[in-house]
């Protein structure tokens, strides 16, 4: 830091550390980077000083001009004598002093945590900061206007489901009431809690955390930021609209936040966007990393219009929907399981890619996507042909910025004896059922592995671990594609991508229609498909069911799912008497 | 057995179906949100009675949101799809949300069914169901033309379907009946006839005593996929009803369609749902003799 020429500073001791006179208290600040970048102010929550952004200062130094300071009480600035002086209105107007500060001339990138996020949605929908905030990225923390608002709907509602959430979320916020009891919360801290935070805090975050030397005044000078706002702002909430662009950072295991609230600032915000982590409420210290490149990233769409498409995937512009921003491409979506799938998630927000090699069955799916209000596109591709596959990979990686779901659900079926299937036969079947999973697999798997995240499902069957002379090449085919999954599954192992194997039973699909049954004229083809088609639809197991365990299997850590009574008997079968499963292939099905 | 009506009793049947749509317009107009599926019918009830309408085969049916798309209760297809859910209910309507108002009102004998959906304010997922019930109505009216079993209609309606995407909601009726008979009845001139379940008691008999009298001939009443469909369209009035679902929404068509010893044609094409196809340039390509030769071909 230059020699100061407002009054307002005073230099501190440490090199990158000085003061700014806030709104009565002296505030503590430190920077990092070249001080000519595009510069980025970091606030920090409660019970935590301007120390719990070390690691994310750190790396965003790079690039960037980095700022982060004490919020007053905290750390090493001064604290208000009364408790008025924690209202929000002072803490926007220090946040408004530091920007003043560092950033003279140009509008800076606020990033906030916690409480730091709760002021910070009153800063950027505070006219006093019009123009000098160019886009905010919020962590873990909502406006108390927005939430009142929220609240006061649900009560008025009186509808059961909205009074429900109203009342897990206030379940999630027990800690706001004993924040309110006189004594309690300060005794706390002054009893030892400060000491044994950072251990609490290392449980919580599964991570070490710097111990701060400040925590004892963090955690009880905090607690007036309670008293004085949380029952203020809920009870009389005020409209805040929202003209600077947003992102939220949601940490999806946070346990102070249910997703009720996460859908509230769509309400109020023009421009949102939001991406998910796997992480709890501190994620500035469990995944510095990951939210250092966010705020890059955002602050280079905001600023250059970088990454536009990716960014485009993760608007929010309803309430939020489970797989919203995520990209799913589903093979053989033009019928049956894969159409289902499809629709299944893009119902939950997801931006989908129906392929298929009838196109206009892919177009229409498709179409089915955009009525539930999704971003849809469709394909028609041969799966099993390899430069098809590698265009559409490339097109998905280059167009789509890569896909978070790959269903490899494309696939024929064959009927009738070993001895009576051809070799064309073998290499039609083969050519989709199992070169079309290989290359589904390997052309997306490779970029996933790279970002490090993604779920490859691939659609077996129950045929696969249930022999049957009936159906030989098929079960033969399925039965590949399991192994490959369970071989694929172990080589991506702690890579973050995960691989499903998917298995279902009898189900009614268009699948019947097509069937070809080896060894057999036309006429009874066309007889045995009727009787196929007559057994499925007696069985009445729907594509949804299978479609609704392939996005459970997406949502939670499953490896191989079954879908129906005869896949789960099969399987027990295979594993306990393999021998009686052996006896049961010689029956002829067909 | 099966009668075709003549030209003078078919004009009777279009005047009943006229009024049965007429009914619906003018309901369909005039709700607002927070109207129960039972005021609706009510209302509908009340038209026809101040129109003179002394008979039904079913009193009005109106229903709102999922119900359209036979969701929850109303979908449950045990005790052969008789199921108390499919009567008018206290679902509120609001904005938004699709509606099907169904009616089947006898005058003097004469009987109509029809169907009717909408929407007060806009759905697109409802625009779609009905845009794509144009295809259906084509695919019905060819199938019988080329006198292809009834059954074998039917699953090419569900084959449609499945190529659409849509579930074949009309499979949650009683019977999973796309199509059913409907018979001249004797002019008793009373101004009242009795109604079980809202059902009309006469429409009611006349179908079960030719469900009774149809087995031994080898054609049933009832027009689905079963086997007991597998008959070349026999000649006579049916009311058919393809209902279409899609996740919440569920549109359908209902009107009488008239089938001769060699041809078949709908017994009015001056409908709502038509007049609808006609406005939005649906309608134009069937119109052209071509594509009419297409489809009988």
């Amino acid at each position: 830091m230059n020699a100061p020429t407002d009054p307002a500073i005073v230099p501190t001791a440490s090199g990158d550390a000085f003061a700014v006179r806030g709104d009565g208290v002296e505030l503590a600040v430190q920077q990092w980077g070249c001080e000519h970048a595009t510069t980025i102010v970091l606030v920090h929550g409660y019970p935590d000083s301007r120390h719990v952004w070390d690691a994310v200062a750190t790396s965003l130094a790079r690039r960037f001009h980095v700022v982060a300071y004490d919020v007053r009480g905290c750390g090493e600035s001064g604290a208000p004598e009364h408790r008025d002086g924690y209202a929000l209105g002072h803490l926007v107007a220090d946040l408004a002093a530091v920007i003043d500060h560092v950033s003279p001339d140009r509008p800076v990138h606020l990033v906030g945590h916690d409480w730091g996020s709760i002021q910070s949605w009153d800063a950027v929908s505070d006219p006093r900061l019009d123009g000098r905030i160019a886009s905010y990225t919020s962590i873990s923390g909502l406006s108390l206007d927005h939430v009142g608002d929220r609240l006061r709907q649900n009560l008025r509602s009186m509808q059961p489901s909205k009074l429900m959430q109203t009342a897990r979320q206030l379940q999630r916020s027990w800690y706001m009431g004993m924040f309110q009891l006189p004594g309690a919360a300060p005794g706390l801290w002054r009893l030892g809690l400060d000491r044994l935070w950072p251990q609490i805090l290392e449980r919580l975050e599964g991570g070490a955390v710097p111990v701060s030397a400040s925590q004892r005044r963090d955690g009880v000078n905090g607690i007036e930021l309670y008293r004085a706002n949380v029952f203020r702002h809920l009870s009389r909430p005020q409209p805040r609209r929202v003209g600077t662009p947003v992102q939220m950072l949601v940490p999806t295991q946070d346990p102070f936040v249910t997703p009720m609230l996460l859908d509230v600032p769509a309400a109020w915000v023009d421009r949102l966007w939001r991406f998910d982590l796997d992480a709890g409420h501190w994620a500035p210290l469990s995944h510095p990393e990951w939210v250092a490149t966010r705020i890059e990233a955002f602050v280079d769409y905001i600023d250059q219009g970088i990454a536009a498409t990716r960014f485009e995937r993760a608007r929010v512009h309803g309430p939020r929907r489970r797989h919203g921003g995520k990209l799913v491409v589903v093979t053989g979506a033009g019928s049956g399981i894969g159409r289902e799938t499809l629709l299944n998630f893009a119902e939950q927000g997801a931006t989908v890619v129906a392929v298929d090699i009838n196109g206009e069955a892919a177009e229409r799916s498709a179409e089915l996507a955009r009525l539930l209000d999704a971003t849809a596109f469709a394909f028609a591709v041969d799966v099993g042909d390899a430069a098809a596959m590698e265009t559409l990979a490339r097109r998905i990686e280059e167009d789509f910025g890569g896909a978070d779901v790959v269903v490899n659900n494309a696939g024929i079926g064959m009927a009738g004896a070993f001895l009576d299937t051809t070799v064309e036969d073998w290499e039609k079947l083969l050519h989709v059922n199992l070169w079309g999973v290989i290359h589904g697999s390997r052309l997306f798997a490779a970029p996933m592995r790279e970002r490090g995240h993604g779920v490859i499902v691939n659609v077996a069957s129950g045929l696969a671990y249930t022999p049957t002379r009936s159906l030989p090449a098929y079960a033969t085919s399925k039965a590949a594609v399991l192994m490959l999954s369970d071989c694929l599954r172990a080589e991506l192992a702690d890579t973050g991508v995960r691989v499903v194997s998917v298995c279902p039973g009898i189900v009614d699909t268009g699948i019947t229609d097509a069937v070809r049954f080896v060894g057999t004229d036309e006429a009874e083809q066309q007889r045995r498909r009727e009787r196929a088609k007559a057994l499925y639809q007696r069985r009445n197991l729907k594509p949804q069911a299978v479609a609704r365990a392939i996005v459970d299997a997406v949502e939670n850590p499953r490896e191989t799912v079954t879908v129906g009574a005869e896949a789960k008997t099969a399987r027990l079968l295979s594993r306990v008497a393999p021998r009686a499963l052996q006896r049961l292939a010689r029956l002829d099905l067909a | 057995m099966s009668h075709v009506p003549s030209p003078a009793e078919l004009d009777r049947f279009r005047e009943v179906q006229r009024l049965a749509y007429r009914c619906a317009e003018t309901v369909a107009a005039e709700l607002e949100p927070g109207v129960t599926e039972r005021e609706a019918a009510a209302r509908m009830q009340a038209f026809f009675d101040a129109e003179g309408v002394d008979d039904c085969f079913h009193r009005p049916f109106a229903w709102f949101g999922d119900r359209t798309a036979f969701r929850g209760l109303i979908g449950v297809r045990q005790l052969g799809g008789f199921n108390p859910a499919f009567y008018p209910g206290l679902r509120r309507l609001q904005r938004g949300m699709p509606f099907i108002l169904d009616c089947a009102p006898s005058v003097r004998g004469y009987t109509a069914d029809i169907g009717y959906c909408g929407v007060i304010g806009e759905n697109a997922l409802l625009d779609r169901l009905m845009d794509d019930l144009l295809e259906y109505r084509e695919l019905i009216l060819a199938g019988v033309r080329a006198r292809k079993p009834l059954a074998q209609i039917s699953r090419d309606v569900d084959r449609l379907c499945a190529r659409q995407g849509y579930e074949p909601r009309h499979k949650a009726y009683p019977f999973e009946t796309l199509a059913h008979r409907v018979e001249v009845l004797e002019d008793d001139h009373k101004a009242e006839h009795l109604s079980v379940a809202r059902f009309g008691l006469r429409n009611l008999g006349e179908l079960i005593r030719a469900a009774r009298n149809s087995r031994e001939q080898g054609w049933s009443p009832i027009w689905n996929s079963g086997s007991r469909s597998e008959h070349a369209p026999t000649p006579g009035l049916w009311a058919v009803e393809p209902h279409l679902g899609f996740r919440h929404v569920g549109a359908k068509f209902e009107e009488l369609l008239v089938v001769t010893d060699d041809d078949a044609y709908w017994l009015d094409d001056d409908v709502p749902h038509v007049r609808r196809w006609r406005q939005r340039g649906l309608w134009a390509a069937a119109d052209t003799p071509s594509a009419i030769a297409g489809v009988a071909a």
